[in-house]
């Protein structure tokens, strides 16, 4: 039985020949990212600003009126609402923010949807109300700081624990590639205005821990090459370690590629955009751990001399056995 | 490495069996079978944004509370001080800035005051003081709320709006509520499967203060417009602001909290739905002496600080039962009905976070998750088959059975599945996948530098264990800190990334490498299709 390999047996690609422009690159992209984010903002979701969503099913209509929706939830007078489809074409959902300023009144939220609520029933005798999220000024706040939090410690106490298993240097590298990957991400956000709410946060923790788990296989195997190969240099050693794990990085993001696609076309439509970030966080996740993690090893001055080396039992009777002959 | 004793097998498959048969209870209500009651039945609670239902955080403002203390301080004073002997006389009492300070009018009389008071600064019997006594330029009382005293009162206040909250929500009829208090002045309240989520806000949100006070009728409608209200009456919008405003009486009108029952019913003559109210008989005999003493006039019933309606009384109401009319329609009067026979709120309370969801689109993020999930599965098992052969097969046990662990080790725990919690079961299967990925790769490796079967697959599992032990601690690490910090959606995705973690690595390098020795102690393969 002939087994399928998507990445031949020793490959030899220099993937760090390029890693200064790559480097360049990067860095670039990270400065652009936050150019956006700062200018253009990223789209916060009610979770974070405050305000109100329904999802609205109308049942007897093949199309949701939105043209309509929109002129009668907006003389309501709170504002413009937002109003897209998703999943079937008479489902909406009808976002509207609480208006500047308004944080002192901390019924406003829960008011805005009942008041949006009431006009749609009224005005339309098939609605069915699917779904409503309200969240006062107040409350937003607390939840984008715990978020925030979350992600900050989350950063800071796996970087520390890279720097108490490897080197101090593998946990700036790590740090690094993870405040790359949340960069671009954030970027994404800011450039296409996708929703940023509570389950995005929770997204880019979780591909985080999927960009590291990349980072400290590829490490792994630096340190292992480390010890092994003691006059190799820097960059042709950091090559090795990237080809001979590449195998495993390539059946690794297929295998989670596989469940993600299955989970962005067939999965609820709710996490739709949970999916999606989690989803291209695997290709910059990917690409940070060999193209921002490693070469900063060569820069921060990681030598042979940073390990013992060490040899296993295996090895070691292999070695006695070759010295015995 | 490839060393299983006897009696570990038998533990390992243990473990793996008594985990797995937690689950089997949810998988057949999942599937919509019954389970059998007789039988224990751990289940896993599937999230309101699953199931459906409404997760309404209520909070209330503390600062109503210390002002209503205040006003109730002042009243308490006053009555101290007429009640002394000889008789204490002040001046008015101010109540400005948080505390309540007055003069008295003979100086003298400074430490008899303090006599009388002393007995309402301290209410706990452990003796913190609630108030702080002060006198200022020799003839000025001035007291403060303690900051414990303070606290306390939020405290009470909060216990006994949990009480009536959960009392209205009984009322209702719903199956499984949840209440809990979070925080100092918030109550979070859970309830499944609710069709119209809007009446339970508004039962929530209405505090149900009943009042009745005597009309003045000698306030001249322009002063009523303007807002002035004449010495000893107050100004009181109506309920339907098409009516405008009331002036009443400050005194002499009773509260409506002395009730024994409220029901919904039909005023006799016109069919309009009502409330009728049954006052206990310290209730019913004060009502009975405001109608006799005030045959003739007009009282008003006013709710939450807005007047319903305003009657005559036309003859003393004696048999301690009233009937409440307003406008009502039969919904928002057996919604008044259940407030009040509940008691009312001591603080209003405000929804600051509604998250609710229809049955129909949690049931269909059931049914789409499970789809994903199943048609994921198969394609990433077939995936595995065709990259490693029988190790392939391996991998895939150990993640049905690591799908299974997971599934009952939460119902043991009784933890609840959410929407985000299926993401991080799809990311736990990733990383399990990952761990044998690592694992059949490193004995590829290994073989192809000349390794024998035996020793390539002792090296497989030994050299690839660092990686797989540091990357399930980072994620770990992320879980732990993410179940601290986060909230709601990212908390449910970290509990299922934890159990997640631990069980991934008991079934894709434990019971794998068992798996793989029993294998290779059976056949002493001296080839590798890998």
């Amino acid at each position: 039985m002939k087994l399928l390999k998507l990445v031949p047996d020793n490959t030899n690609i220099k993937f760090l020949r390029w890693r200064i422009p790559f480097y360049v690159v990067s860095v670039l992209l990270i400065i652009a990212s936050w150019g956006l984010v700062l200018t253009k903002g990223l789209n916060l979701g009610v979770d974070f600003v405050g305000g109100q969503m329904i999802r609205v099913t109308f049942e007897r209509t093949a199309e949701a009126p939105v043209a309509e929706l929109r002129e009668r939830v907006g003389a309501l007078g709170y504002g413009e609402p937002i109003i897209q489809q998703f999943g079937k074409p008479n489902e909406v959902s009808i976002r509207m923010k609480l208006p500047e300023g308004s944080d002192a009144n901390t019924g406003l939220a829960d008011q805005m949807a009942r008041k949006i609520t009431a006009q749609i029933k009224s005005d339309h005798a098939d609605a069915r109300i699917d779904g409503v999220d309200s969240v006062s000024g107040k409350v937003s706040g607390e939840l984008f700081r715990t978020g925030m939090q979350a992600l900050i410690a989350a950063m800071i106490a796996i970087s520390i624990y890279i720097w108490v298993r490897f080197e101090w240097q593998f946990g700036v590298g790590a740090l690094f590639a993870l405040v790359h990957d949340v960069s671009l991400t954030l970027g994404l956000f800011a450039l296409t205005q996708m929703e940023f709410d509570l389950n995005i946060v929770a997204a880019i923790l979780t591909l985080i821990g999927y960009s590291l788990n990349d980072t400290i296989v590829i490490y792994d195997r630096i340190r292992e090459n480390l010890r092994k190969y003691r006059r190799m240099p820097m960059p042709e050693l950091l090559d090795l370690s990237v080809n001979e794990t590449l195998s495993r990085t390539v059946v690794t993001s297929g295998s989670v590629l596989i469940t993600l696609v299955a989970l962005l076309l067939l999965g609820p439509n709710v996490i739709f955009g949970f999916t999606a970030a989690i989803t291209m966080g695997i290709f910059v996740g990917t690409y940070s751990s060999i193209y921002m993690s490693a070469p900063i090893l060569i820069w921060l001055k990681v030598n042979p001399g940073s390990f013992v080396p060490v040899e296993s039992d295996i090895e070691r009777q292999e070695r006695l056995a070759r010295e015995g002959a | 490495m490839l060393d299983f004793p006897r009696w570990k097998q038998l533990w390992l498959w243990f473990l793996t069996i008594a985990a797995c048969f937690a689950a089997v209870p949810s998988l057949f209500s999942l599937a919509g079978a019954p389970w059998p009651a007789a039988l224990p039945n751990p289940q896993i609670n599937l999230g309101l944004d699953l199931a459906g239902g409404s997760h309404i955080l209520l909070e209330a403002n503390p600062d109503q509370v210390r002002r209503q203390r205040l006003e109730g301080m002042e009243e308490e004073v006053r009555g101290a001080l007429r009640r002394a002997e000889p008789r204490i006389r002040i001046g008015e009492v101010s109540s400005r800035d948080g505390t309540i300070s007055f003069m008295l009018e003979d100086p003298g009389q400074v430490d008899a005051a303090r006599e009388q008071l002393l007995p309402l600064l301290s209410s706990s019997a452990a003796g913190a003081r609630d108030w702080d006594f002060q006198v200022v330029d020799g003839n000025r009382i001035v007291l403060t709320p303690t900051k414990a005293g303070i606290d306390q009162a939020v405290t009470q206040a909060m216990d006994s709006a949990t009480e009536v909250v959960r009392k209205r929500i009984d009322a209702l009829g719903t199956r499984e509520p949840t209440i809990i208090r979070q925080g100092a002045t918030r109550i979070v309240v859970q309830v499944p499967g609710l069709k119209d989520p809007a009446a339970l806000k508004s039962l929530l949100g209405q505090t149900a203060k009943l009042e009745f006070k005597l009309v003045d009728t000698l306030a001249s409608p322009t002063d009523i417009q303007q807002g002035i209200a004449q010495a000893g009456s107050q100004i009181v919008p109506y309920a339907d602001p098409q009516l405008g405003a009331l002036a009443v009486k400050r005194l002499g009108g009773i509260k409506g909290d002395q009730l024994t029952n409220a029901q919904q019913g039909f005023n006799q003559q016109t069919n309009e739905p009502v409330v009728n109210i049954t006052f206990d008989s310290q209730g019913g005999a004060r009502f009975a002496k405001l109608t006799t003493d005030n045959v003739g006039k007009p009282f008003a019933i006013i709710l939450d600080g807005k007047v319903l309606s305003a009657p005559n009384i036309n003859e003393p109401i004696l048999g301690g039962s009233a009937q409440i009319s307003g406008s009502f329609t039969v919904d928002t009067a057996n919604q008044l009905a259940i407030a009040l026979r509940s008691g009312a709120l001591p603080v209003d309370l405000q929804v600051v976070e509604e998250r609710s969801v229809g049955p129909d689109l949690g049931a269909d993020s059931i049914r789409k998750g499970m789809i994903a999930f199943g048609v994921g599965s198969l394609a990433l098992m077939l995936f595995m088959v065709v990259t490693y052969g029988r190790f392939g097969f391996y991998t895939n046990a150990a993640l049905i059975l690591n799908t299974l662990m997971i599934l009952g080790i939460m119902a043991a725990m009784n933890t609840t599945l959410t929407l985000p919690g299926i993401a991080g079961f799809v990311l736990t299967i990733g990383a399990a996948v990952d761990a044998n990925v690592l694992i059949n790769e490193r004995i590829r490796e290994e073989r192809a530098r000349g390794r024998r079967v035996v020793q390539a697959i002792e090296m497989g599992y030994k050299e690839a264990s660092s990686a797989i032990f540091d990357g399930n601690i980072t994620n770990l690490i992320a879980a732990i800190l993410m179940f601290m910090f986060g909230s709601g959606p990212i908390r449910g995705f970290a509990v299922v990334l934890m159990i997640g973690i631990v069980t991934s690595v008991f079934t894709a390098v434990t019971l794998n490498r068992m798996w793989v020795a029993g294998w290779l102690r059976r056949t002493r393969p001296t080839d590798l299709v890998l």
